[in-house]
């Protein structure tokens, strides 16, 4: 066997996947469509403030891991943002990534984000 | 050499070149606040404003939809755009920004969270950088539409040009036509949706992503191979259509599914660390 077959995962369904070694797309996995009877009130807010029908960006916005702790990526200052050791997080991913969703528009438009120091000193308008 | 100090003499070398620099925290006290500390405006929408572009050029038209945002209006209407180029660009509040007419190259470009419909049609590389928000552009697109799109949902009514959504990094492209030669071409992730036919080398070196074509497909790129339509993704896309009153040919489960065969992937562990050794 070569070393390539070794690595192929035992759950890998079609003859596709077998042949390339692993999954084909992240959509495989129920879990990451979003569920939206499963929104929080804030978002909620935010889609009606925002007028979207749906998640809109949200949609990619998932609970990720960083150094082995919950961490959420923010594509704005390209690095993970870490959720506290204090916050408790419900057991199921869809619940994981409503909270995520939530936690980054709060850190994203907070005074705190680093986007904000970037702009007093390099901003032009 | 010379470049190195000057590097550290405006402070661009404060923390070491490796590991692990800094560790940013969410916070659970922080407020609900629904807009960007900077470069953003509270608008209303139901404060709307019209203007006529006929006469400005392209700087002004721009600078013309600022100040009516900071004057409140959520809903402007821009007049007689004449196809001028890079008009509509960095928005990054919430706005209903309805144009009466067509744009040209990079029209509505860095958008994050405006709403806006495009009567008419677009030239290249509309929407190209966009964040969050929804662009509808009611006829034709021209090529690179939603380049390197990050998020939010782009639509074309129409027909595009040649490398749609070339280099996407997630979002919603919809194209209600047919859509022109490498289509998401370097795709590393989000959903494209071509309702009609595909041109030559769909999907070309795409690393990731989902691509799902209603009409025929001329050929597929290097490493675009079919998958598996599932239930659940065609109520996704059947729910994501309707929003824009467009529906799939023949139904969205009978949409054929183009994904990357990673085989074109060559990472592996190591990647970061030798990244460290390099800086």
């Amino acid at each position: 066997m070569s070393k390539k077959d070794e690595l192929v995962p035992e759950d890998l369904g079609t003859e596709r996947e077998k042949e390339i070694g692993q999954h084909i797309g992240y959509r495989y996995d129920v879990n990451l469509v979003p569920d939206y009877d499963r929104l929080t009130p804030f978002l909620k807010k935010y889609l009606e403030k925002m007028q979207w029908d749906d998640l809109n960006w949200l949609e990619d916005v998932h609970m990720g891991y960083e150094e082995d702790r919950p961490a959420v990526f923010d594509r704005n200052i390209n690095g993970w943002v870490t959720v506290p050791e204090d916050m408790d997080l419900p057991d199921n991913q869809q619940d994981r990534d409503m909270i995520a969703r939530e936690l980054l528009i709060k850190f994203q438009m907070s005074q705190r984000h680093p986007m904000v120091v970037l702009e007093e000193t390099y901003g032009k308008f | 050499m010379a470049k190195i100090e000057k590097s550290f003499e405006s402070g661009l070398h404060a923390e070491q070149l490796s590991g692990r620099t800094q560790q940013i925290f969410f916070s659970a006290e922080e407020g609900e606040n629904f807009f960007y500390p900077y470069n953003a405006f509270e608008v209303d929408f139901n404060n709307k404003a019209e203007f006529d572009a006929k006469d400005l050029n392209n700087k002004e038209i721009n600078l013309k939809i600022r100040e009516l945002m900071k004057e409140d209006h959520g809903h402007i209407v821009l007049k007689n755009p004449m196809a001028k180029h890079s008009v509509g660009v960095g928005i990054l509040n919430r706005l209903r920004l309805d144009i009466e007419g067509s744009l040209g190259y990079f029209g509505c470009g860095l958008i994050d969270g405006p709403n806006i419909r495009i009567s008419g049609r677009v030239g290249w590389s509309c929407a190209e950088n966009m964040m969050s928000g929804t662009l509808v552009v009611e006829k034709n697109a021209g090529s690179t539409f939603g380049a390197a799109i990050r998020g939010g949902d782009l639509v074309c009514k129409g027909d595009v040009g040649s490398r749609t959504g070339i280099d996407m990094k997630g979002g919603t492209i919809i194209v209600g036509g047919r859509t022109g030669t490498l289509s998401g071409f370097m795709m590393q992730r989000g959903r494209m949706i071509v309702l009609g036919d595909a041109g030559p080398n769909l999907g070309d070196s795409m690393y990731d992503g989902t691509i799902y074509v209603g009409g025929k497909i001329n050929s597929l790129g290097v490493d675009a191979v079919h998958g598996e339509m599932t239930e659940l993704e065609a109520a996704w896309i059947d729910r994501k259509l309707a929003l824009y009153g467009l529906e799939a040919p023949n139904g969205a489960a009978n949409l054929q599914k183009i994904v990357a065969g990673k085989q074109l992937w060559n990472y592996d562990n190591l990647e970061p660390s030798e990244k460290k050794i390099v800086l």
